[in-house]
């Protein structure tokens, strides 16, 4: 650790590399979320996402087919989850665990059905099909970091001022009251979570066709609940949201680095424990120990008219 | 004159229970209109209709003479109709400006709508004296004040009838007051507005006219000043055939029970039971009368473990509970209280479970069920059917599920449950309530003989005629307070008045607009 | 909106629409298939031979089914208390860590009738204890429970690869595995399978459970705090205390996923053997409509497809066996968040069957 200086702009550079899809995802779970609709399928919007913006890239050789497939793949199975959450009023949990089990499943046996390479899809030509840095080629800064970075107070503009974010607010709280005034409770729940599709297909295609070189199996590895638990680490709120993401994106920088190095005074740092840390401390958040993270008030509850 | 709103045979059933059975009305403009009757008559429901929250089976709704579809709270607020529910609409999390713009915010951004609705809000605080701070928290303010948001709610939306749903049950009666001399003051306005109450001394000091339901149906239309609050008592709780009870007179014998000073505050600080002092002796049937949400439902609940008292003690059989030493259901059923709760869905049974798993709930843990550890399917089985042979439970299925049975059929299970247990002390909550007239003589018959065999016996119910014919005492309450005792047979027109918190409660002042 | 027009006979709610719904499950995989140029006949029929073909594909069969037997019971028995315990995975694994501790202590020292209880009674008691952390955040803290199992998961995933890389490691190896275990510890298996005395531990949980359930007082109580909490409390049952049981005795049923892999299979601890079993057991759980009887039938089916999709797999190149997830996620989709679509239309048809 000669120079701080040096080592401060690239382990910037890493978190942010890292908490790019955090961001996106949390930003989507945040609009689900809040609209009423627990979200646990995150990861596995992010994972089909992943896919088929390398399936596609590949095959059409344009990174933006490749955006454009993972948004729309993501968006499918955000429509399933609404119907099975919305319209047919089934349980939002085992919806979200059964789009994360299918999407684990058959972007693996798709992906071996068309490019016969045990899941994976063919490694991306860093020219065409890849996303590429803008401004500093070493620090991975393509165009979906800066969509991450403003998609925050994007999220909080829309939420905290405009007639869509009120009403949004409004039906993750009292659904009724939104009934009551005249506005509709199921078209309301489809568009959050149809923005939670388009976030989390984001989120998808940078993991697969920026941050990676093309598509393999279970690629994702938990960064999905990460971003769930950036969500409610932030108490879903889009600035808190962000700080979460950039410090598990942190820790997880850091932990690289931290591999073997003992600390003065604490010893060797268990790199697991750090992978750990974001899943242990919303766990502790939600238990009341540090803080109070207050859902909201009609989280997981079908809304149902009586008739 | 036309009336502002007509309603012409309405009807509504949800499933098998038909709620509002053809009824009509008509609310005149610019006036106070009334609606009373019990829990349950089918009030709120009838409301619900009208602002579009449900659909009728059959019959009209016409505004300003015109046939209207109010198939959503969208084209009722488009008509001009506003509700305030007797559950607040609010968002707990919102401040008072967004709450009141919300369904109405004027454009796709809130900053206009929002600085609009501030200037509307200030021009109605004028007008009408409805004074909230628009940037306070809703949750930060007083259930008085959340009301007023809500009529300022639907005074935004332009309305021009507002429907109030039991507005007073939640507040305090300055609180009360203050609303009262709102509506006066939106009368005066030229505002139309409908008041749904079971309480009779507002109905008395507010409105010009009143409607009177009863099981789903409309039973009397009085102008106010042409009826009294006798009367309307009357009409509301309905003059039934008096069910001819044979009961010798009670045997009294040792203190069973006795609650001394109890009180019980909610969460929010809310005042449910207020001082209840009681004694239950051993051989009497000791009936508790009063509208009901007036802290019954919260005194059968401390009497029987369920919830702890926020002050004063509570003795049974030689157990004494209070704030720091709180009792269980278990244990008190150990002691020799059995309870039938008000609500045999909710408390009293599993729907889902057989007859015979009901018939042993609370009671599952006892030895005559179990062979070492393992429930006795036979003993649970032979134990239902020995229940139900002697209630007459029908059928006489204890494989059934239990929400095939019948109301009546699942209330006398309930009871045989608890009755079969020969208990010390027994705690009924509303003995018959849909419950066929068969079964209901049966059960008066059986709380009777129960009490005959040295049982004591506290019946609550909103049924004055099962309190009058069945008790052998009877208190009322009101407010969270027992507000007099009478003995049992005691007149009708006293013990309504008493219900209806005529006699105990302070006179409303200003109301009169 | 949806009105229930008039409900369903009882028959039609209770056998129809589960079989539909998992009809449905089945219809959608044949369809991706077909996508994938393959005719879902031809598949089905080497997956059957696959999977029941042989004494040798059937040992495996029933390997798999004992693993989804004991995630299965363990969602169920959550579920009947009205719990949600989706951390069945992480309980298995430290359920695993569990046996695998005992054994590591001990095998040197015990003959196999006395390592073998233990090492099982280590495999729950540590799942229950992994299940019990979230239980008792719920019932004293007010946390949510589904989303502590879930966190939960992960924490166990780390722990058991922190004690992997660092601790268990046994010396000089290169993997990280712990040393074997001692044949004192093994479970009787078939020759040269992975089928073992598990399966008969299995069996025995599935009528444990069912005993529990619905012939024991303690079972009536939690089954009445999961059909009605309000009723529980009026009968007197502690639901702070219930919802430990529960989550206790689901924690260390998934907990037995270790004995399966790691004393009938591995012998020494390994990473990641809990495989996604722990999730399949929601799919188990659902199709087996949490009965017992229900639970062991749908285990064994998903063994059937879990070696018979293996088996594909090796026939045919497009298909892999991740297939298998496929089908469990679809089963947790349609017989669970969307259990109620086909009501209207089966509504519809009973409607036009007797008209009013």
């Amino acid at each position: 650790m000669d120079d701080p200086f040096a080592l401060l702009f690239p382990t910037a550079a890493a978190t942010l590399r890292v908490a790019t899809p955090l961001i996106l995802a949390a930003m989507g779970g945040l609009f689900s979320e809040r609209s009423g609709i627990i979200d646990v399928g995150l990861e596995g919007k992010m994972l089909m996402a992943a896919f088929f913006a390398a399936a596609v890239a590949a095959v059409t050789h344009s990174a933006w087919w490749g955006v454009a497939a993972a948004i729309a793949a993501a968006e499918v199975m955000a429509l399933l989850h609404g119907l099975a959450c919305i319209t047919y009023r089934g349980n939002q949990v085992v919806s979200g665990v059964a789009i994360n089990i299918i999407a684990a499943g058959l972007t693996i046996v798709w992906g071996n059905a068309w490019f016969q390479r045990g899941g994976q899809t063919p490694a991306l030509d860093a020219r065409s099909e890849r996303l590429l840095p803008l401004f500093f080629p070493n620090a991975g800064d393509n165009i979906l970091v800066y969509a991450a970075l403003l998609s925050v107070p994007l999220t909080w503009w829309i939420v905290s001022r405009t007639r869509f974010g009120l009403r949004l607010r409004a039906v993750g709280e009292v659904p009724l009251a939104v009934d009551t005034a005249g506005i509709s409770v199921p078209w309301l729940r489809y568009r959050a979570v149809l923005i939670c599709g388009l976030f989390t297909g984001l989120a998808g295609a940078y993991i697969a066709i920026a941050q990676n070189a093309g598509f393999s199996r279970d690629m994702t590895a938990g960064q999905g609940f990460i971003a769930l638990a950036a969500v409610i680490f932030g108490k879903w709120r889009p600035f808190p949201a962000l700080g979460a993401c950039l410090m598990f994106g942190l820790l997880d920088a850091v932990a690289i680095r931290l591999q073997g190095v003992r600390v003065p005074g604490v010893g060797e740092v268990p790199v697991q424990l750090i992978q750990a840390l974001p899943y242990l401390l919303t766990v502790f958040l939600l238990a009341g120990f540090i803080g109070r993270a207050v859902a909201p008030k009609a989280i997981g509850q079908p809304y149902e008219k009586e008739h | 004159m036309t009336a502002a709103i007509a309603l012409e045979g309405i009807d509504k059933s949800f499933g098998s229970v038909h709620a509002v059975r053809g009824v009509s009305l008509a609310i005149e403009k610019g006036a106070i209109t009334g609606i009373i009757g019990e829990n349950g008559a089918g009030k709120s429901t009838l409301m619900s209709i009208l602002y579009g929250l449900y659909h009728a089976d059959a019959g009209t709704i016409r505004v300003d003479g015109q046939p209207v579809r109010m198939d959503s709270p969208h084209a009722a607020i488009a008509h001009g109709i506003g509700m305030v529910h007797q559950h607040f609409m609010l968002i707990d999390g919102f401040t008072v400006l967004e709450n009141v713009v919300l369904g109405a915010e004027g454009g796709p951004l809130l900053a206009g709508g929002l600085a609009a609705a501030r200037a509307e809000l200030e021009r109605l605080e004028r007008d009408y004296g409805l004074a909230v701070d628009p940037d306070a928290r809703v949750a930060d303010l007083s259930v008085g004040e959340q009301q007023r948001v809500e009529i300022l709610k639907v005074l935004f939306r332009g309305a021009r009838i507002l429907i109030l749903d039991e507005p007073s049950a939640v507040l305090t009666p300055q609180e009360t007051d203050r609303l009262f001399r709102i509506l006066a003051t939106l009368k005066a306005r030229g505002v139309t507005i409908v008041l749904i109450t079971h309480k009779l001394r507002e109905i008395m000091a507010a409105t010009d006219r009143v409607y009177v339901m009863r099981q789903g149906r409309m039973v009397a239309e009085r102008a106010t000043p042409d009826t009294d609050a006798e009367e309307l008592a009357e009409l509301m709780v309905g003059r039934k055939v008096r069910l001819q009870l044979e009961k010798a007179p009670p045997r009294r014998g040792e203190v069973r029970l006795e609650a001394g000073h109890l009180g019980l505050v909610d969460a929010r600080g809310v005042r449910l039971l207020d001082d209840v002092s009681l004694e239950l002796r051993a051989g009497e049937i000791v009936g508790i009368a009063g509208v009901s949400g007036n802290g019954q439902t919260e005194l059968l609940q401390v009497l029987a473990g369920i919830r702890p008292p926020s002050t004063g003690t509570l003795t049974v059989c030689g157990r004494t509970i209070d704030a720091r030493h709180p009792g269980d259901p278990a244990e008190m059923r150990d002691l020799g209280l059995a309870h039938v709760p008000e609500d045999r869905l909710r408390q009293g049974m599993v729907a889902a479970f057989r007859a015979s798993e009901t018939a042993i709930l609370g009671y599952h843990e006892q030895p005559q069920f179990n062979r070492r550890f393992l429930l006795s399917v036979p003993a649970v089985g032979a134990h239902c059917a020995r229940l139900m042979e002697r209630f007459d439970v029908r059928p006489q299925v204890p494989g059934l599920r239990s929400s095939s049975f019948s109301g009546g059929n699942q209330q006398k299970l309930v009871l045989a449950r608890e009755m079969a247990q020969e208990p010390k002390v027994l705690l009924v909550g509303q003995p018959t309530r849909g419950v066929d007239i068969g079964a209901i003589e049966f059960i008066h018959r059986e709380l009777v003989r129960s009490r005959d065999a040295g049982c004591a016996v506290l019946a609550v119910s909103v049924e004055l005629d099962e309190i009058l014919s069945l008790a052998d005492r009877i208190l009322v309450m009101f407010a969270g307070r027992i507000v007099g005792e009478v003995e049992g047979g005691a007149d009708e027109r006293t013990l309504g008045l008493m219900m209806a918190g005529a006699k105990a409660a302070p006179a409303l002042s200003g109301a009169e607009g | 909106m949806r009105n229930p027009r008039r409900p369903l006979p009882a028959w039609a709610d209770i056998v129809l629409l589960p079989l539909i719904n998992i009809a449905l499950a089945f219809v959608t995989v044949s369809i991706i298939v077909r996508i994938n140029g393959v005719d879902p006949f031809h598949a089905l029929r080497l997956l059957v031979v696959g999977a029941l073909g042989s004494p040798e594909s059937i040992g495996y069969t029933l390997y798999y089914a004992t693993n989804f037997i004991f995630t299965g019971l363990a969602v169920a028995v959550a579920f009947h208390g009205g719990l949600f315990n989706i951390g069945g995975e992480g309980q298995a694994y430290i359920g695993g860590l569990g046996c695998g501790l005992a054994i590591l202590a001990l095998d040197r020292y015990l003959p196999a009738w006395a390592m073998i209880p233990i090492a099982i009674l280590a495999a729950a008691l540590f799942g229950a204890a992994w299940a019990a952390v979230p239980a008792w955040l719920q019932a004293w803290r007010g946390s949510h429970i589904v989303i502590t199992t879930i966190m939960f998961n992960f924490v166990a995933a780390a722990l058991m690869v922190y004690l992997m890389v660092n601790v268990l490691i046994a010396p000089g190896s290169m993997t990280p595995q712990s040393r074997n275990f001692e044949p004192s510890s093994f479970l009787p298996a078939m020759q040269g399978n992975a089928l073992n005395l598990s399966l008969g531990l299995a069996l025995v949980c599935c009528l444990a459970v069912w005993i529990f359930l619905w012939r024991t007082p303690w079972g009536y109580a939690l089954r009445t705090m999961g059909h009605n909490p309000e009723a529980a409390v009026y009968a007197g049952t502690d639901l702070r205390r219930m919802t430990m049981v529960a989550m206790g005795i689901s924690g260390g049923l998934a907990g037995f996923v270790g004995v399966n892999e790691l004393m009938g299979v591995h012998h020494r601890i390994v990473l990641d053997f809990p495989a996604g079993y722990g999730f399949a057991g929601i799919a188990v759980a659902l199709m087996g409509r949490n009965h017992p009887l229900g639970i062991a039938l749908a285990a064994l089916l998903f063994g059937i497809l879990q070696q018979g999709g293996a088996e594909l797999a090796f026939e045919i190149p497009t298909i892999t066996r991740e297939m298998v997830v496929v089908i469990q996620g679809l089963v947790i989709l349609f017989s669970g968040a969307l259990v109620q679509l086909p009501r209207p239309w089966l509504q519809m048809l009973f409607a036009l069957r007797r008209p009013s």
